[in-house]
């Protein structure tokens, strides 16, 4: 493991808001072809950490490198230019748009020619077809029409649209923030089946959820965050879920790890 | 991988049904056929077609009421009254889409036009430079406006109410509250009348300039729903932080939208001196609230991210139709703006009918 370099590597990431400290002094590695899980309780930060990688957070303090090179992101739109691609807690739709049109949103595809160039037309038919495309991958049949605004859709519905999102347009890493927490048993699974086929494809991916039994399937390291740092990376094969439970809530410390004070 | 002892059993377990899942799409019998049902959804499918109706339905009433106003001599009488408000309504509609509100508008286009106006008949520039850069200071002040709004992060109700103020000062200082005359402009820069020549087309009189409006109207619908900025606009004014974490530059749309309204307003500036004849510092006093009636009763959302710019003419329109149709009546003055006022209201009662979904 120690000749592989880390692909996203942060290293003493410190936020405030105000006078309430979101992180304090988190590291994080992420190697290439693997899928880190991010456990903790709530408000251990693991949010404000994910949003700090994908550009909507900027830290006080610390760096971010992308394959070895620092980079800054000033907002979303840096990360996504390099291929980070993140599905948001609260997923960030646009509810009076299409589906379509929330999937390509800030990277539209334009007509060929004319058409395109100078009367900068979108290609509607085309970007459909690969949003209906990419939902059928996830198993979302239950969507009747591609045409549908997303406030019609169902919570889990939703949540379909913006995993399929990123999982169409990540090309370096993708970050997941609670992708299964409002999608039924089938989507659960799909979702699951989804975030080893984009590893497959050579994208490692961070999954950042309260599902126990999710992360210790999937993952191939588990980083535990408490109190806004990262207190350990557990290997799941080698401890159980009642051990991670036991870190992340502080009732029992890691080996080799002391609680800082 | 699901032995006894793996964690997975259990989900392994609950999830053995899944392989014989159902992977067509949904399909349901459709059970909205009552006429109430079918014409809402249909409303729902085409808004614009409320103001649409209400402008015919509206024109066919008057029609019966005054028959003097049936006929094209009275309806492009509507179109010149309309013109300016007609253009105001469309700046008006991209900052209300943007969930934001503009009380500005007007006094951008008067101080446009008094811009226009003193520099071609005054300091004696080629008029249509002069014009170039009445338009270039309305763009301006949209921009003053849309970097309040957007880098200060200011409400855009307090910052257009403040450059309201702001701007009417600058209109009076700069024009020393001198109106420019008819005349002088006829003499000196004709062309900044342009737009208040007429076009005969079988018996109607068809402006230039609410030939202009409606060109205009067209460019801004295609904008709106066939290029990507427009979309960004709508997402903007839907959920500005979903926007942002999609990757949209919201601060730079912002102020995209907003130079772009005042450009509009520059623009419609020439248009007013050709549909007045003169510049008047103290001129379109009412605009700013006839463009957000025009904007409403045209079915946008004042939330945002919901609303069309066809829309809003339809609605510049009702309201024309509605004071020319009211006087020809023999109605007083301020029965047209109790005619308005009520439009406005019925106007977003319906909105809201419309989207509530669980009725």
């Amino acid at each position: 493991m120690s000749a592989v370099k880390p692909i996203l590597q942060a290293k003493g990431l410190l936020k405030r808001y105000g006078t309430v400290v979101a992180m304090s002094g988190a590291d994080f590695e992420l190697y290439p072809g693997e899928i880190l899980g991010v456990i903790g309780d709530n408000g251990a930060g693991k949010s404000t950490l994910i949003k700090a990688l994908s550009g909507a957070v900027i830290p006080d303090h610390g760096s971010i490198e992308l394959d070895g090179r620092e980079v800054h992101f000033r907002g979303p739109e840096d990360a996504r230019n390099v291929g980070i691609e993140t599905v948001y807690q609260n997923l960030a739709l646009s509810p009076a748009l299409t589906i379509a049109d929330n999937m390509f949103l800030g990277r539209e595809w334009r007509k060929p020619g004319i058409l395109g160039s100078v009367f900068r037309q979108m290609d509607r038919p085309r970007m459909e077809k690969f949003a209906r495309d990419k939902l059928s991958e996830l198993g979302l049949t239950t969507i009747q029409n591609i045409h549908q605004a997303v406030e019609s859709l169902s919570g889990g519905q939703r949540q379909g649209v913006a995993v399929a999102r990123a999982a169409a347009f990540g090309s370096k890493v993708v970050i997941l923030d609670e992708p299964t927490a409002a999608l039924g048993v089938k989507e659960s699974r799909r979702v699951l089946e989804l975030i080893r086929d984009v590893r497959d494809r050579g994208i490692p991916i961070i999954l950042i959820s309260h599902n126990m039994p999710h992360v210790f399937e999937v993952c191939d390291r588990v980083h535990i965050h408490r109190l806004g740092r990262r207190l350990c990376v557990i290997d799941p094969k080698q401890h159980s879920m009642s051990d991670a439970v036991a870190y992340m809530t502080g009732a029992k410390l890691p080996e080799g790890v002391t609680e800082a004070a | 991988m699901s032995t006894q002892d793996t964690p997975t059993k259990v989900i392994a377990d609950y999830e053995a049904g899944l392989a014989k899942a159902d992977s067509t799409v949904a399909n349901f019998d459709r059970d909205d056929k009552s006429l109430i049902h079918v014409l809402r959804n249909f409303l729902r499918s085409y808004p614009t077609m409320i103001p649409a109706l209400v402008l015919v339905i509206s024109i066919a009433v008057f029609s019966i009421i005054a028959p003097r106003f049936f006929g094209m001599g009275a309806l492009s009488t509507v179109l010149k009254q309309v013109t300016v408000t007609g253009f105001i309504a469309l700046a008006q509609t991209l900052i209300i889409l943007t969930a934001g509100i503009d009380l500005s508008v007007g006094a951008i286009l008067v101080l446009s036009s008094l811009i226009m106006g003193n520099l071609a008949v005054m300091s004696g520039l080629p008029a249509l430079l002069a014009v170039g850069i009445g338009v270039f200071f309305g763009a301006l002040m949209g921009a003053v406006n849309g970097i309040l709004v957007a880098r200060v992060k200011l409400p855009p109700f307090i910052v257009t109410l403040g450059t309201l103020s702001i701007f009417s000062a600058l209109t009076l200082w700069y024009s020393k509250s001198e109106s420019i005359r008819n005349v002088d402009i006829e003499a000196k820069a004709p062309a900044l009348l342009w737009f208040g020549q007429s076009a005969n087309l079988g018996g109607a009189s068809l402006s230039l300039g609410g030939l202009t409006l409606f060109i205009l109207a067209g460019v801004l619908w295609y904008v709106l729903n066939h290029t990507a900025w427009g979309r960004h606009v709508h997402a903007i004014g839907d959920d500005p932080d979903s926007a942002m974490l999609s990757g949209i530059r919201v601060n730079s749309v912002l102020i995209s939208v907003y130079v772009v309204a005042g450009l509009i307003c520059g623009f419609a500036a020439w248009i007013a001196i050709g549909r007045v004849g003169s510049v008047s510092p103290i001129a379109f006093s009412t605009v700013n609230l006839a463009s957000i009636t025009a904007v409403v009763i045209g079915g946008t959302s004042l939330f945002g991210g919901r609303g069309s710019i066809i829309g809003s003419v339809l609605g510049a329109f009702i309201v024309g139709v509605f004071n020319t149709g009211l006087s020809l009546a023999g109605v007083d003055d301020y029965w047209q703006m109790f005619a308005a006022g009520t439009l406005v209201i019925i106007a977003v009662a319906l909105d809201q009918w419309l989207r509530r979904a669980s009725q």
